[in-house]
This record gives C-alpha cells, structure tokens and sequence, in this order.
C-alpha cells in the first residue's frame, strides 16, 4: 500500500499505515513501550512522560531531497538531541527508534520517580494491587529509592465516593486523565474532570448524582492506578485469588462479552460467588467496554429470594414438591389439557432452552409464543446484518438510521459505538418522538408524533436524507418505543422494505438490527417463536400454558386474569414472579451463570457462554426441565448437554448450519491487545480466549430469495390520530425504557438502588394544562393501580404521557388513557 | 571399651537431659516457629489491614483471608480494610515462615507454640478468634468507634524500610 511507512525498532523492520503512533508500532512487533496515559482507543496526550523513546529520522539533502548516504551506503541518521513521546510521534519512513538504552532507561526510571513522589504505596490494601500498571512499571523500570524528602508526600483524601458506584482515592491518582478523556471523548459524559493544577490536582465529578454516567465502570479498567475502584468489588479479593470465567450479559440485544471473576467466600459457607463483572474483549460486539448495568446488575444470580425447589398448587396452595412429583403433575396437567397448549417463553433464555420449549410446543400441536412488545424478528432474520459486519467499522460514506429506540437507556453500548460511528464520518440520522442522547451527533434528526413513524420512513424512501439512500451501507436500528406489537411488526416492515429498495441488504455493514427489550430476543424468533396479536386471548383461551422466564401477569393486570381464566399453568422461573404465584406447577431454573448455552445478540452474534458458579441445588436448567416435562408425555427431548440441544439446532434450523460448540469457541487476534501481561496499555478488560462467537448470514443470502412480506406504503390499521385523542382529553400512554429499571434481573442488585428509575408519569407542562393537571402533584392512570406522581417535562412531546417500563408498575402497551388528579392529601397538625 | 564405659560413667554423673514433658516444658529458641499469632497494635487495633500477601505468598496454600471494610464505627485496624475472615489450615501449614515475611504490617508471627493436635481436620482450621493475641493491657478489643482522620494509614509509614 502507498500509504504505508517502514521503519525500524530496535533493529527490528516493521510496515505500517501513514499516522500510526510510535508506541503503537512497536506493540505490532511485539515491543513494549510503556505508557500510563496513552491508551489505544483515545487520543494520545503525551501527559505522563513514560513513553520517552530516542527517535532518529534520516538525514535529507536539501537540494536533491535524498537521503544523505553514510560511507556503507545506509542512510544517515540524525538523532534528537532529546527524548520524544512515543504516544504523540507519528512514525515516518526510514524512521530508527531506540526503545532500549541506557538514555531511555535513564528516563524512565526518572518519570516513575516523579510519579511515586506522592503516591501513597498501599499496594497491600489497594484494590489494583496485583494488576496495577504503576505496580508492574515500577517493578520493571522503576528507582529502587527514591530522592525526594519522605515528608514532603502529599497527604489528599482516600476515600471520596463519587457518586455510590465509583470510589476515588486522591493520593493514588498520577494526573493521567484517561478517565477524564474516557468520559469527555468516547462517551460524551464530562462529569468528572481536573480540578487545580500542578501537585493540587484533583479528579472531581461535577453530576448529582455523583459521576452520573452509564459507563462509569470503564473508568476503573482504564484507570492505570488504584485511583478509581468500583463500590462493587471494593476489598472483595486479591486480583490472583480470582478466577476468570468468560460469560455474555444478558441485560440488553447487544450481548456484551464478560468475565466473571468467582471465588469461593466464607460467609457464603464456602460457596462459589461473583466477585466482579469485567469486560471481555471482542472488537466486533463491545470492545474492551462494557455499561454499568452490565457490570453491576449481575446479583440477581446468587439472590436469596431465587426458587431453590419445584412447587405444585394443593388445595389452592402452592407447597414444596420433589422434582418427580412436580414432573408428575405437570405432566399429569399437560396431559389432561390436551393438544392446546401454549408456550410463552421470555428472551432472556438460553437458544437451547427456547428450542427445546418449541419442540414441545411442536410435539403437543401447541403454539411457541415469544413474549415481547415488539415484533418484527422474522424480518431481522431476512434481511439482518450479515457476517463480516462490524459497527467498529463503519465510516465514512456510511449511514446508520434509528426509529423509535433510545439506544443510550437502551443498549448502551450501541449508542457508544454508533457515537463513535458518527464521529468516523458515517451519517447518523436519528428518528424519534422525543430527543434522545443519540440526537446529538446525528447527522439528520427527524422528529414525529406518535403514530406516523411509518411516515418518516415513507419521507426516506422518497428520499428525504440523499445521503442515507446513497449510502454505500446503511444499518437500520429499530425499536418499540411508542408502539405495540402490531406497531412494531409495521415499522420492521417498513424498514425492511427501505433497506431492500436501496438495494442494502445481503452485504456486510447493511442490515435491520432490532433494538429488543431482552438479550436473546433474537434467538427466540431464529429457534421459531412468534409473537401473537393478542395475548390476552391467546393466555385466556389457553387449555395449558408454559411459560418460561417471562412475567406476564406482573406486566399487565389484564394478563394476570387471562392466566387466571387459562387451563393448567406450568412455571419455569428464578423468582416467584406474580405469574408464578399463579401457577399450578413452578419450576425452579438455573440462571445463566450456572450452566452454559447460547445467546443470539441483536446484530445476530451467536455466542457462548460458560458455567460461572455451582448451581443452586435443586434448580435445573430450563431446557432440562422442558424435556424432563416432554419424557413424560413421551416426547424425546435433547437433555444431556447443551452442545447436544445446540448440535441440533444447527441441524434443524437453516442459517445455524455449521454451527458447534467448538466453532463458537474460536477466537481471533484483535487489535489492540489487552488483559495480557501488558496492562497499562489497554486496561483490566479481560483477553478473549473463550470465543467470539460467529455471525448468523442473513437469510436474504441464499438463492432466490424474496422479501417475504412487502410493506406496499400501507400504514397499518391501528394507526391512531394523536389529535383526535387528545381532543377528547385523552393522552396516549407511551411506556419507556431506562438503563436502570426494577425488573426480575435487575432489582436484586442494591448497589443501583438509588439510580432505579422509580415509577412516575412524565407530562409536558402544556400537556399537563390541557388534560387540566397543573399544580396537581400525584394522577391515577386508568389501568394502573395506585396514583403516581407526576413530573413535568418540557423537552417532552405534546399530548404523550410517559412512564418508566419495569419500574414496580405493570408495563401496559402503549394507549389512550385519561388522566385523573389525584387530591393530596392534606397533612393535618 | 574402657574409654566407652567412662561414657557412660560421665553420663550417669551428669544431670539427666530428660524434661518431664508436659509438666516441665522446655524454652524454644528465639528462632522457633511455632504457631502463628495476629498481632495487635498497643491500643487494641489488628495490625492485619487483610491483604492476603501471607496468603500469596504461602507455598502450602494454607491461609484464606477475606477482607471488608472500616468504618470509624466500626474499626478492627488501621486504614480501609480488615481482615474479616482469616483462617489457617495447620494441617496444610509447614512452618516456613513466608507469611512473616511477606506480611507488610508485621502483623502475623510465629510464635512459641508448638502444641497443635487435632481429634477432626476441622478442628486444623484455625480462625481469626484463635489466632489474634489478647488486647494488650489498656487497649480496647475491636471493632473499635475511632475519632475520624486518625486511622487513615493501613500501612504504617516507613522511611527506610530495613528488610
């Protein structure tokens, strides 16, 4: 390539792009430069002074612009007088760099005595100790004493919470700024940043809630010191005590790779616990990062309110059962109900539990029902990104559209890389009801009332944005927001047809990524669940019901009397949900972190993950207990491992063709390294060693295939008129989803308790005025139990009420309701 | 043979060297390791702020330790961490003495005690109860409630370090 440079490091030749870093050269050829403030994903700054290389470029002639010969014919080198930043200098052809000398040593061992003037060498009490880049580099190229006055360290603070997740110890701090840039640069939240200068400066965080970012976990990995420490692992263990287990999350589509750190605890009688959640690198899913939800809302999985043994309904009563009596009776249920028989099943489970549940459903001539709010899977089956996609990559002359999804509340690490996507070149435009983070680097917004989300895509077809229909990719994000299932189903149509007549489909970087409320939403669709249009008809009408993490009946009061009103009702579940306080049988299951599986993410990753912790005894995997269930009315199901159930998906169901165990296992080299013995270069996120997972194609790959289901610029029949309900003193009732809910899988984790979004109802004050709620503190929802109080919010559309999605308050699809003010109550005395 | 019986004759003039074990115990030399012990500080304060260096560098694997957090309220040492949890397996123990070295608060020694026998292996398990010396005459047993920004320094300061 014409853009490329060759130069030498310490003798060694290497070939690299135009603009590539020093420091980044020599890690290609396996030299180490060290650093503390450079880190390969942002900037350099060249604050720290550790990288000091000598540098020497060749001697030109001025009047020819040759490169002066040496007496041997090499060319002459002139070197700097002094040393250069390896973090900050671009390489340049013929360029000699010295990494190993006495001057660079010499250097070296200087900046780290600088470094140690202050800092208060508590590696024995200190949560990096261990995995502390200061720690490593003082070790390997630091003074053995230091020359400064011992009384003259600066005494600062050591224990300043920033905020309840994050802890800052101010003396251990060296003024690298990669948290401050972390959070300005990659993910535009400048809440905590420098304040003083010299030896005075200080990390501050500017938020109320303190350090209030959703990425605020990253800083720690990062961080090349024990300056910034998690509350959630603070002294939890020694960094060599622990043992790494690789895992995906489960929190959201995007399906984070994660190491879970486990050690066995006293004061859980000995047991295997989670002691922290880190992030796992694959550069085509999350990088190196991943969001606090992520990190710190795992501790679900060794809850003590979790199901620890089978329950069957006697006299009216659920009581403890052994598994064959359970077995028995849910059979027995299942049996009696005869060949209509539902299966309901949450995204949150594994592929094989969900293809196992659907053989079952098949085996009884039932149905497989995916329980969800938005629809449109089938399509994201059809005309998905394919393999060989990556939102790392995409650029310049890219577009990337996003409907009705926040994807900062939402995925987060979506909105991270598509940030990062915009800032590349690549032409953002985002469509929503409402603003969102996203807005902010997007090259277009659209703004719509609820209920004419298809017409924005009618407008981009017609070609409204030329750069997102010339596009040479375009990656189509949808979500839910504002719609219900039907709506969904639509506006996935929509953007399959606006995909398929711009001819992006079946490449690489081009496809419909569905924004799902779970993290195996995706897999539920691939393993032949679909959506009905009315749950509640379906629940009701019912001879039996199966349903397998989900919670029907704390979601909607509505559906808790369909269950009521439905046959037998088999529950496989962690918690005792509302729907499994309903059940005839209830199932206690193993959580993801107690067996292994497969998850599919949203941009159709299939990836696996691993045993973390000994399972709780007593409870089974789902897809064990679904063929347990299926033996006893003599079905033969898959239940002696998971690789068998998976070898079987893959031979049933077509774009999982080829698909082992062994094959998702497989990794990759990626750039840059990290979690080696090199920690101050990429931070603590953890190596991939256990598996990248492979790209699903997308179905529009094969021969003669057809988009199914054309959307003919039809809008669908429920399409409602905002003003017409708002005439009538109706708002329509939009549930919304944040990072921080107070879902089955969430709540359990206290140490988010106070970011929990709690349960209100969002108005516009114009709104508000309208529908006659000014000055009114608390409304009653029709539908909804209880008043809840109202805030009020100007950047909010007009005529929309909003409320939190799984904030204690059941989740109804979006309506029309009227509000009611509630009196408050005067407080008397 | 001669030159052998006045062995034996000088040995039966001498005092006997038998001890009259457990009566009569004999004193262990100033480099015997016997037993650890946990270390207090003059006011009562644990010197073990949990690291779990003693632990790293056992080569028997024989020390779990898990630490927690102070509280000014609640103060077991120095500094932010405790040890909440420390255990010895004295089976697996051999006496090496690498967690006196490794230990930066001199907070675990070994001591003089060599009378360890068991009826069960769990009773091999020693905790942090068994292994803590007694509060030292005018001390205060921990936890202790302690003014606050006194006790900031898990580690006590040390200029020059000599070993």
């Amino acid at each position: 390539m014409a853009n490329e440079v060759t130069l030498t490091i310490d003798g060694k030749t290497v070939r690299v792009p135009q603009g590539t870093l020093i420091v980044d050269a020599a890690k290609k050829i396996g030299i180490d430069v060290p650093v503390f403030c450079y880190h390969p994903k942002m900037e350099p700054v060249g604050m720290c002074r550790m990288c000091l290389v000598e540098v020497g470029r060749p001697v030109m002639d001025r009047a020819t612009n040759q490169p002066v010969l040496e007496a041997d014919g090499t060319p002459r080198i002139a070197f700097g007088a002094k040393l250069e930043t390896a973090c900050t200098t671009p390489v340049s052809e013929g360029m000699v760099v010295i990494t190993q000398n006495q001057k660079v040593a010499s250097a070296r061992r200087e900046v780290l005595e600088f470094l140690l003037t202050s800092h208060p060498l508590d590696c024995p009490i200190c949560d990096k100790g261990g995995e502390c880049p200061l720690q490593n580099l003082t070790m390997g190229y630091g003074p053995a004493e230091s020359r400064f006055l011992f009384e003259e360290k600066m005494h600062l603070a050591k224990h300043v919470p920033l905020g309840e997740l994050i802890y800052l110890d101010r003396e251990r701090c060296i003024q690298c700024a990669r948290c401050v840039r972390f959070q300005k640069d990659l993910v535009d939240d400048p809440v905590i940043g420098f304040y003083q200068r010299g030896r005075s400066l200080e990390i501050v965080t500017y938020s109320e809630p303190g350090f209030d970012s959703y990425f605020s976990g990253n800083t720690t990995d990062i961080c090349p010191v024990g300056a910034l420490t998690t509350a959630d692992f603070r002294f939890g263990a020694r960094p060599w005590e622990l043992k790494p287990v690789a895992s995906i999350c489960t929190h959201c589509p995007v399906g984070c790779n994660l190491t879970f750190n486990v050690r066995r605890e006293a004061a859980s009688g000995g047991k295997l616990v989670i002691k922290r959640a880190m992030p796992r690198q694959n550069e085509l899913v999350n990088e190196i990062w991943i969001c606090d939800k992520g990190r710190f809302a795992y501790h679900f999985v060794e809850s003590p309110q979790r199901l620890t043994q089978p329950l069957v309904r006697k006299n009216g009563e659920l009581v403890p059962a052994s598994w064959e009596e359970a077995l028995e009776a849910a059979a027995q249920g299942l049996k009696q109900a005869g060949e209509n028989l539902v299966v309901l099943a949450g995204g949150r489970l594994s592929n094989e539990d969900l293809f196992n549940l659907r053989k079952l459903a098949d085996a009884q001539r039932g149905k497989a029902i995916l329980y969800t709010h938005m629809g449109g899977g089938d399509l994201t089956q059809q005309v998905g990104l394919t393999p060989g996609s990556n939102l790392g990559s995409l650029g310049k002359g890219d577009a990337v559209l996003v409907i009705a999804a926040d994807l900062h509340e939402e995925a987060p690490i979506w909105w991270m890389r598509l940030k990062a996507a915009a800032e590349r070149g690549a032409v953002l435009v985002v469509a929503g009801a409402r603003p969102t983070r996203l807005e902010r680097y997007a090259a277009k917004v659209m703004r719509y009332r609820y209920g004419e989300e298809l017409n924005i895509i009618q407008s981009l077809m017609d070609g409204a944005v030329p750069e997102l229909s010339q596009a040479e990719n375009l990656v189509v994000f949808y979500g839910a927001e504002g719609l219900d299932l039907l709506g969904t189903n639509a506006l996935a149509q929509a953007c399959a047809t606006l995909l398929y007549r711009s001819g992006h489909y079946g490449r690489p970087n081009n496809g419909l990524v569905g924004v799902w409320k779970e993290g195996n939403a995706q897999g539920a669709w691939d393993m032949g669940f679909h959506t009905v249009g009315n749950y509640t008809r379906t629940l009701s009408e019912a001879a039996a019901v199966l349903i397998a993490a989900a919670d029907p009946a704390g979601d909607d009061p509505l559906l808790a009397q369909a269950l009521d009103r439905a046959g037998f009702v088999v529950v496989q579940e962690l918690f005792l949900t509302e729907t499994a306080r309903r059940a005839d049988v209830v199932f206690p299951a193993q959580s993801f972190a107690e067996r292994e599986g497969t998850f599919t993410s949203g941009e159709r990753r299939v990836q696996r993950f691993y045993p973390v912790i000994y399972p709780v005894p007593d409870c089974r995997a789902d897809f064990v207990i679904t063929a347990q269930v299926a033996r006893k009315l003599g079905h033969a199901l898959e239940m002696a491992s998971p690789a068998k159930v998976f070898l079987q998906i893959a031979s049933e169901i077509s774009h999982y063709q080829g698909l082992t165990y062994p094959r998702l296992a497989e990794v990759e080299e990626q750039w840059p390294p990290v979690g080696r013995s090199d920690l101050y270069y990429g931070g603590t996120a953890y190596d991939n060693r256990q598996g990248m997972g492979v790209a699903l194609p997308a179905l529009c790959q094969q021969q003669g295939w057809q988009l199914p289901m054309f959307w003919n610029d039809r809008l669908p029949e429920r399409t409602f008129e905002l003003a017409a309900m708002n005439q009538q003193g109706m708002v329509w009732l939009v549930p919304f989803n944040r990072l921080y809910d107070r879902g089955t899988t969430v709540k359990p984790s206290q140490l988010l308790e106070k970011r929990m979004v709690s349960a209100h109802i969002a108005l516009h004050p114009e709104t508000a005025r309208a529908v006659g709620l000014s000055g009114v503190e608390k409304v009653q929802v029709e539908g909804l139990d209880g008043p809840l109080p109202l805030v009020l919010d100007e950047t909010l559309p007009q005529g929309v009420a909003f409320y939190p999605r799984s904030a204690g308050v059941p989740a109804l699809a979006p309506r029309g309701v009227k509000l009611h003010a509630v009196k408050a109550e005067v407080q008397e005395g | 043979m001669f030159k052998g019986l006045l062995t034996t004759l000088k040995e039966w003039a001498g005092k006997p060297v038998t001890i009259q074990y457990p009566e009569e115990k004999r004193p262990v030399r100033t480099r015997f390791k016997g037993r650890h012990v946990l270390k207090r500080y003059e006011n009562g304060l644990e010197k073990c702020i949990g690291c779990s260096l003693c632990a790293a560098a056992c080569p028997a694997d024989a020390i779990f330790v898990e630490a927690a957090e102070n509280t000014d309220e609640e103060r077991y040492s120095p500094g932010e961490r405790y040890a909440r949890v420390y255990e010895i397996n004295m089976l697996r123990c051999i006496f090496c003495g690498f967690c006196e070295d490794a230990c930066p608060t001199e907070a675990i020694v070994l001591g003089d005690n060599y009378e360890l026998s068991f009826t069960d292996r769990h009773q091999s398990i020693y905790t942090k109860e068994m292994l803590l010396e007694p509060v030292p005459e005018g001390g205060k047993p921990t936890p202790q409630q302690t003014p606050p920004g006194v006790y900031v320094r898990a580690v006590p300061a040390m200029q020059d370090p000599q070993d």
